[in-house]
This record gives C-alpha cells, structure tokens and sequence, in this order.
C-alpha cells in the first residue's frame, strides 16, 4: 500500500520486496522498481509520472528484477529508457507519452524463420547456439540457450516460422527454449574471457582514426561545453564505424535531436551494405522531459541490448549520450531519497556506477566462443564546460580515449572541435601493429610527426600571440604553415559533406602523407636558399583542401603533388 | 467537498497540512481565508501524515485557522480561441477589462512529453530578417532558440524585432504569438505592449502577464500556462506559434525560493538538484508533430547574472535548447544594434533548414565561412593590441579589416530593418570579397564561382 508520494519516488508499506525488485504501483499499474528498504518501508522509484497517485493506493510485487527481452526484432527499433517501443506507444496513445500503457519489448505476433544448428541428441551448455534467424538482410540472429541456464541434451528442435514466445526446442529435461530471453538490465552478461582490445574501431573520422584511435571493446569518453558539436561528432561515429551493431541511447537529450536521430537513420544508408544503417541499429530514446527514473535505466538497457549482439559474435558500438544526464538522474532520486550527498549533490555511489557500466565494455569470447566486443563511447556535458566537475572526473579516471571537444574550435567553425592538444589515446601502443600490417608501415611514424608539428605549432603561436608572425625565425614560418594545413585540410572534416563525412584509412594516410611531402620540400628548399615568401606562396597546395570533397581522388592528388614538386623545383632553379 | 482545518506549519510559499484523507500527488488545492478569499496552490508531496501545498500566491493571511481544500485534479487551464487578442495575468485570470473566458477545454497545464517518435523533424526556415539569426544562426519551425542577455542589453528590443518580422517566406499560414512575462517591470511590460498594439500584433497574440511585484511563486505556473495555450493553437487550430518567454532567470530564482522553503539539498549555487528536468519540461514543449498542421517555437529570453554563462540557468538551459543566440554587452557599448555576438551564439537546427530548397544552396558555407574569417579577425585584435597593426602580415590584416566590416555591415542593422535571406547572403559575399579568394577555404570552387561577386559581374559583363 502506498504510503507517500513525492515526485518520482514513491514510499510503499505493507509488503515484502526486495532490492530492484519491479513493482507495479497505484491503480493504474505504474511500473517502478525498489531502490531502498528502511524497515517498513519500501522506497520505490516509477518509470512514469505520478500525478494523481494517493497515499492508500495498491502497490504489486512482481517479484522480478527490470529485465529486457532479448530477441530477434530488436533491431530496427525505437525504444523508452524501459524498452517499451515508442511506435507502439504512440499507436496506443497518440501523440504525447501518456501513462499505465505497457507494451512488450518485442512483438509476439512477428513470425520469425528459424534454422536450427543443432539436432536431437546434440547437447548444448549455457550461451550455446542453437538456432539462427536472419533478423535482418545483413545481420544473422544467434538464437542462444540463456546464459543462466545450465543447458542439456536435445530431445526435439524444430525448424520454421515461430513467434518469439514459441517453444522451438525442448531438451531431455523438459526445459523448453524460445528465441526469446530475459536479462536483467543491471547484471552483466557472463563472457569466457575479456581479451585484449587490440583492434582499432575505424570510423572514418581523420583526427580519431589517425590520432586518437579508440580499439574495438574499448572506452572513449567525448566531453563537451554545449555547442561544441559533440552530437554531431556522436553520430558521425554511429553511422561510420566499423562495427555491425550500433546501439544509441539518447538519454535526457532533446526531443528534436532524438527526432532527427530518428529520422535520420532509417534514411542513412550502410556503406558497406548499401542497406538500411537501421537494420543494424538500435535507438533508445528517453528525452529530458520523461521520466527521470527511466533515464536511469535506459543506460543499463542499452549495455545490455549491446551485450547480447557481442555474445553472438558482432562488434557492437554503443553510444551513450549523455552520461551527465544519467548522472543528473541518479542525483535526482538520490536526492529525492534524502541521502547524504557527495561533491556537487551528486550520490556517493556515482564512481562505483559509473565504473561498472564502463567495465561491460570490452573484447570477448563469448560462452559459445565466438568474438565480439562492445565499445562504450559516452558523453560527458560539463556544466560550465568545466572539466573538474564530478562526472568528468569519474570518467576520466575510468576511459581509455578521451576526445577533448572544445567551444573555441567551434565557433571558428573548426569541426569536428575535437581539441588536439588535450585529447588522447591510451590504445596507440597497443594498435601500433595493426596499423603497420594493415595501412601502412609508415603510418606510425606519420603520426608522430604530424603530433609534433601540432604541438611545436602551440609553442609558436605563444610567441606569435607577443611577437607576431613576421618577427619569428623564417624555418618556423614554414612550421606554422604546415601546422595549419594539418589543422585545415587534414583535421577538419566536414560531417555534412556526402564525400568528406567519411573518410577510408587509405585516404587519411594519403592526405597526411601529401602534407608531409610539402613539409619536406618546403625544408630543402629553404636549405637551398628559397625565401619564406615564396614557399608560403606554393599554389599547389590551396588544392589540397579540394581532394577532400572528391570521391576519386587519386588522380587529382597525383596532379597536385606533381605541380607542387614542379613548383618547388623552379623554385629552387631561382634561387640557385 | 471537504475542508480541512488542519494546518500545521506555513513556511514562505509552502503550507503544511496533517490528518488528511489521501490526497493525490500534484493535485490543486484551494485556501480559504477567514474572509472568504481563496488562494490557489498545489500538492508537493502527500502522505499519510502530512501533505505539502505549495501556494501559487502570497500566503499572507494564511493561518492556521484557514481552510483547505483539495480537488481531486491537476491544475488545468480553460483554452479558447478568443484567447487571440487578450491580456491574461500570470495566473491566467483577464486582466485587459474583457469578459471571462469561455473555455473550449480544459488541459492540463503540466502538459505530457512528446514521444519522440511522434515528432517531426524542423526544416521550415523561420526568416527573422536579422541577418545575424538568418544568417548565421538560423532559426527553424519548432525549434527552441534562447536569447542569452544580461541586465542593461536591449534584448527586449531583438525579440519584439523578431516576433514583429518572422515569417517563413512563401507561405501565409496562420500565425500567432504566445507571449508570458515573468517577473519584468511593469515599465517593461507596458514597451511589450506598446509595442505589440502599434503593429497590430496584439490581435493574433496571446500575453500572460506576471509583473515583478506579482507572487513570486506565481512564475512557477506562468511558462506552463503559456505553453499550454500554445500547444492548444498549434496541435488542435493549426497555427504555427511563436512563444516568447521573458525572463526564465526570473523563473529560476521563484524554483530556488521553493527548493529553499522545502529545505532540499541544494545543487549548484542554491539552485534545486532537479531544475534540469524542470528546465526540460518547460523547453522540450517545443516541435512539431507528425500529423498535425501547426507549431510550437519557442524563444526564452534570460538574463545571465552577472554576464556570466557558466551559471547554472544559461548553463543547464543551453544543454536544453537547440542553440543560443548571445547578446554582446562589448558589442552594444560600441553602438551597434542588434548587438548579437555570433561567436558564442549556435543554432543547431539550422542545417535542418537551409540550404537548396529551404534557403539558397551557399548558405551553409558562405555562413561558415563568415564564422571563421570574424572569428580570425577578432583574434587578431587582441595581437594588435600588443604589436600594433604594422607588425602584422597582410594577409592577417585583411581578416582585421573583415571583422570591423562584419560588425559595421553584417551585424549593425536598424530596429525595423527587415532583411530578406537573400539580401543577408548577398551581403555576406560582399563582405567575403574584401578577402583574397584562396582565403576562402570553406566554400568550394563551384560555389565561388556561381556567387563570388568577382566572378558574378564578370559573368554579367559577359553576358551584356
């Protein structure tokens, strides 16, 4: 029985409950879920607004933790932070999420065609493949035995078309198996093994793929001040990375970006495929204006939704954004709960929650050994874009990438703004060998350099900042230009160019490579006695910028490199 | 109904009453004073215990011989379409001497959050005729695009400008303004008016007045009034709204005082740990639905304390809206009107809207490329100030020129100049054409050639 009720936290008396235990609350069946036992007392969070609800209502046990259901169907879909389908809520109830509508995760009445893998008398463990469904055109379904259960001896399995809730196989205990199964959202997926992340996640993006890598099962976080294109940077990466599943939890984020998510994807197409990028997606979407408990979950529905595509063997991506928003969340209701707080308001318990969601990132071989992984990629938004505050500082202690976006860069128009002086990549030694084996061996060496003009450029602009430009050493005049060409046409890319949006490995080492090439003629002909001026002054290269909007580009580069060299010969035939 | 005479504590805005029957969460409540005048509030947080009303009025002459009432529903607000052309006060009484209002429906003014499925996305282009807005940091249909202000800037004046000449060029569907003040002097509100009566604008606007002698926890109720209203226009009569909302640092200081009175831990600055989620159920009631003819834009206007825009009210708004458009105070010392700074300021919608088909297909470039020259030209002013102009390269001095331009030209535009977009590019490739053409690295070769005016009077002389 409810007992009192102060915004999203409910206090119930009068029955047992355990911790995460969900809950149906008032008249309506509100869904909630305990988050505290005092005595009596059991302190129950609602997914749903509780206007209305009185003190005396009835509250239910359902006496199951949150779970998700797990199955094909999932993909191509559009989900609240408790994965009820937002397209079927709004067939329920129209335009404007109203409450007590429960809709199931995944749809009971689509027939799915199952193949089974395994016959009569095979005997399949926890997390074995039994079956498959091309839930997709480009992405096969694993059906699994749950991992939670002890698995056995096959007596029937059967082929065909089957709704998620129809039993396919029965083994010799009498334990039957759907395509579908329910996890809890707060509990990770069991794995074989973690393995070490040394694969790169390549998502054609110049700066991130050359300089600040992230591995595949790794972490990165994105902090950002608003308006530093963090979004954009978000989505580039959904749409572009290399791995076959993306899982998006917009969390506490804007309606109308949600919505040009949502529009926007199911129009994009794959690359690779040529495809639906929505047919290897899955959106959660819970904005800032529902339901702040559900804010809270839709993070764990994510990760869990991610786990579930590793176990089947896929590279997963999943972006969370914003983690700040989470964060507030959990501030929220905690304060709602009248805990003690922690720095800035924020619950004591926010670094131990923010670590192990984090910790179910990673590479692995599942319980059926296969190997797939899950890169956690989260959003941090600072207020004040202040980088000390709590949240950053937890994550920062915890990811291994760090993309430093920065206001400045913004507002100059520099996208994407992603700082190249406070970024980093604690995987570079890690994928040093793919990189050799994979691009190029000199791509390493490239990198280095490049880095170095940019820093060496920080220094300079220092003194450029007391001095000015002219009053510097002419071999550092060069060195600024070339740090500025790094800056322009290797670092910016422009997200809403079809051509620049996306850039392959190839192309990046092409262009970093041309830039290095004027470098080095740039420096032998100041050797041979060339003026500054007249380097600066090369025409070639104001064509370089353009081999970025070009589809085949090679031919152009090959021209522009050719008339460059021609250039600084004749330059150098001058002063000779 | 039952009264209760049970009040057992009253604190600032907030009334605490025991020994109730159960009560609903959120419910309206009225308080019956000895005279027999009733004030209006709403539940905080019931128990079997005890139940917390906050008062939407001054709780002077409360006491604890007041009665109390409950009534069993959420607060809703009478909607109408003669709503159009009337003054209603922050609580959504008349206040302009006309008749009561006949409601078509009641709604609830908490109103529900959109499912974002549901949504359509932004892509009609809102021409402000502000060159910086159309411009640079274009404004959409459904979009929420604050003004950052602060004390002593004429933000006033930009948003009359702007409720005065939007219009999305090419269409004529019907148009409204949805206007609450919270917390602004009467001095203020009467410039609104006059303003609002002179060019006619009254007839199709809605204005909720909450002056800043009104009850400060009145401002808790306004927005949502307002925003109720303009949903009932836009998703049930079709037309495209525009709220303007005046001045939501006033809003943030009456949620402090509440936060304070309920003695809540306090988050940044005093404010409460939840005016994220508060903020959002405010701003977020802004789009366009799949499906329905009309509207909702909004444009909230705040003041930033102290000039400051880490505090917490631009801070958390600015996570919340698409965008800012950000009034100058070096800008207007100069003398220059509208004195928006276009560095900080972003519309994030605004490639949503422009481009072939919304705008004209240079516009994102061309604006981009206006960014980045100012945002070099500004840079260098801090360089001269130590080197002076002589030791700078000419190609730096160029970009010193094109800021002083942009600010002359670009931004400087009268109170009732009303710039079509095509005027605003236009001026913008004048601006760039002061520069070399291999400066202009962000538009491609294709679009200099179709638009730069050097290449346009070449390929006018050709023709003639």
């Amino acid at each position: 029985m409810l007992k009192r009720i102060s915004g999203p936290v409910v206090t119930a008396v009068g029955f047992n409950a355990h911790m995460y235990d969900v809950v149906k609350v008032g008249n309506e069946k509100l869904m909630g879920e305990v988050i505290k036992i005092t005595g009596e007392n059991v302190i129950i969070q609602v997914y749903e607004a509780t206007d209305g609800i009185r003190p005396g209502e009835p509250v239910e046990n359902t006496g199951m933790s949150l779970a998700v259901e797990l199955g094909p169907g999932l993909l191509n879909s559009i989900y609240d932070g408790i994965q009820r389908p937002l397209e079927v809520l709004m067939e329920k109830m129209g335009s404007f999420i109203e409450r007590g509508v429960t809709a199931p995760g995944l749809d009971r009445t689509v027939k799915w065609d199952f193949v089974p893998v395994v016959k009569a008398g095979d005997s399949v463990g926890p997390g074995a493949v039994i079956g498959t469904v091309q839930e997709t055109e480009s992405i096969l379904h694993k059906i699994m035995v749950p991992p939670n259960m002890k698995g056995g001896v096959v007596r029937e399995i059967r082929g065909g078309a089957f709704t998620v809730d129809e039993t396919v196989c029965t083994l010799e205990d009498g334990t039957t198996l759907s395509m579908m199964q329910k996890w809890p959202v707060r509990v990770p997926r069991p794995v074989t093994v973690k393995m070490n992340p040394d694969i790169p996640l390549v998502t054609g993006q110049r700066i991130l793929d050359s300089l600040f890598p992230i591995a595949k099962g790794g972490t990165a976080a994105i902090p950002g001040p608003f308006g530093s294109g963090k979004t954009v940077t978000q989505q580039a990466l959904a749409k572009w990375s290399d791995a076959q599943i993306v899982v998006y939890i917009g969390c506490g984020e804007r309606g109308n970006e949600m919505t040009e998510v949502l529009t926007e994807f199911p129009e994009l197409e794959d690359p690779k495929t040529g495809r639906p990028l929505m047919e290897r997606t899955v959106l959660i979407a819970n904005t800032s204006n529902m339901p702040v408990a559900a804010r809270e979950a839709s993070v764990y529905t994510g990760i869990t939704l991610a786990e579930y595509y590793r176990d089947m063997g896929y590279d997963v991506s999943l972006m969370a954004d914003s983690t700040s928003r989470w964060a507030e969340a959990m501030r929220e209701i905690s304060s709602r709960l009248e805990e003690m707080p922690g720095e800035e308001g924020y619950p004591a318990y926010l670094s131990a929650r923010l670590s192990e969601f984090y910790e179910r990132a990673g590479r692995v071989t599942s319980l059926n050994n296969e190997q797939g992984s899950v890169t956690v990629i989260g959003a941090v938004s600072p207020p004040g874009g202040d980088f000390s505050e709590p949240v950053t500082q937890n994550t920062l202690r915890i990811v291994k990438v760090f993309w430093a976006l920065d206001a400045k860069l913004s507002q100059r128009r520099h996208f994407p703004a992603i700082n190249w002086l406070d970024s980093y990549s604690l995987y570079l030694g890690v994928l040093n060998d793919w990189y050799d084996t994979n691009v190029s061996p000199e791509w390493n060496t490239l990198r280095t350099w490049a880095m170095a003009v940019l820093q060496k450029e920080s220094e300079l602009q220092e003194i450029v900042q007391l001095v000015g430009s002219d009053a510097l050493p002419e071999e550092e005049q060069i060195t600024i230009e070339v740090a500025r060409m790094l800056r322009e046409v290797f670092l910016q890319q422009n997200a809403f160019d079809p051509v620049d949006t996306y850039c392959s490995l190839e192309k990046q080492f092409d262009i970093m490579k041309a830039i290095r090439l004027y470098a080095d003629l740039a420096a032998a002909a100041h050797t041979a006695g060339v003026m500054p001026a007249q380097i600066l002054a090369v025409r070639a290269k104001n064509d370089l910028p353009q081999i970025k909007f070009t589809v085949d580009y090679k031919p152009e580069l090959e021209r522009v490199l050719a008339q460059m060299k021609d250039e600084f010969a004749g330059l150098k035939a001058g002063a000779a | 109904m039952k009264e209760y005479r049970t009040i057992k504590q009253i604190a600032g805005p907030l009334v605490f009453v025991e020994k109730t029957e159960p009560v609903g969460y959120n419910e309206l409540v009225n308080i019956v004073l000895t005279d027999g005048s009733v004030k209006r509030g709403q539940v905080l947080d019931t128990s079997d215990e005890l139940v917390v009303v906050q008062c939407f009025e001054t709780t002077a002459g409360i006491g604890r011989d007041s009665g109390v009432r409950f009534l069993g529903e959420a607060m809703k607000m009478p909607v109408a379409k003669e709503m159009l052309g009337r003054i209603l006060s922050g609580g959504g009484k008349p206040i302009d001497g006309g008749p009561e209002i006949i409601p078509e429906k009641r709604l609830d003014i908490n109103g529900a959050a959109i499912n974002p499925y549901a949504r359509a996305s932004p892509a009609d282009f809102i021409q402000t005729g502000i060159s910086t807005i159309d411009g640079t940091n274009t404004l959409v249909r459904g979009q929420k695009l604050p003004i950052f202000s602060a004390a002593g800037l004429p933000h006033n004046d930009v948003a009359l400008q702007i409720a005065r000449q939007a219009k999305v060029p090419g269409s004529a569907e019907e148009f409204a303004v949805v206007f609450a003040a919270m917390g602004i002097t009467k001095e203020e509100a009467n410039h609104f008016m006059a303003d609002f009566e002179r060019t006619g604008a009254l007839e199709s606007a809605v204005v909720f007045l909450n002056l800043a002698d009104d009850p400060a926890v009145e401002r808790i109720i306004t927005p949502r009034l307002a925003l109720t209203t303009a949903e009932y226009l836009a998703y049930e009569l079709g037309y495209h709204v525009l709220v303007i909302l005046t001045d939501m640092t006033n809003y943030c200081e009456a949620l402090r005082q509440i936060g304070a009175a309920r003695e809540e831990v306090p988050g940044r600055r005093g404010y409460p740990g939840y005016m994220y989620t508060d903020l959002a159920s405010i701003y977020e009631r802004a789009g366009i639905i799949k499906g329905k003819k009309g509207s909702v834009t909004q444009i909230p206007i705040l003041t930033m304390p102290g000039d400051d825009i880490t505090h917490p009210i631009p801070d958390l708004t600015g996570y919340i809206t698409e965008g800012q458009i950000v009034v100058s105070r070096e800008l207007h010392r100069k003398g220059i009107y509208p004195p928006i700074n276009v560095l900080p300021s972003l519309s994030r919608l605004m490639n949503l809207g422009i481009g072939k088909g919304h705008t004209r297909e240079d516009h994102k470039k061309v604006s981009d490329q206006l960014y980045a020259g100012y945002a070099e030209g500004n840079d260098l002013r801090g360089l001269v100030a130590i080197v002076g102009k002589d030791a700078l390269s000419e190609r730096d001095r160029g970009f010193l020129e094109f800021a002083d331009l942009f600010e002359g030209r670009f931004v400087t535009q009268g109170i009732d100049e009303n710039r079509t977009i095509e005027d605003t590019l236009d001026l913008g490739w004048e601006l760039l054409a002061t520069l070399p053409v291999e400066q202009l690295v962000r538009i491609d070769r294709e679009l200099i050639q179709k638009y730069h005016p050097l290449y346009r009077k070449g390929a006018q002389s050709a023709g003639v």
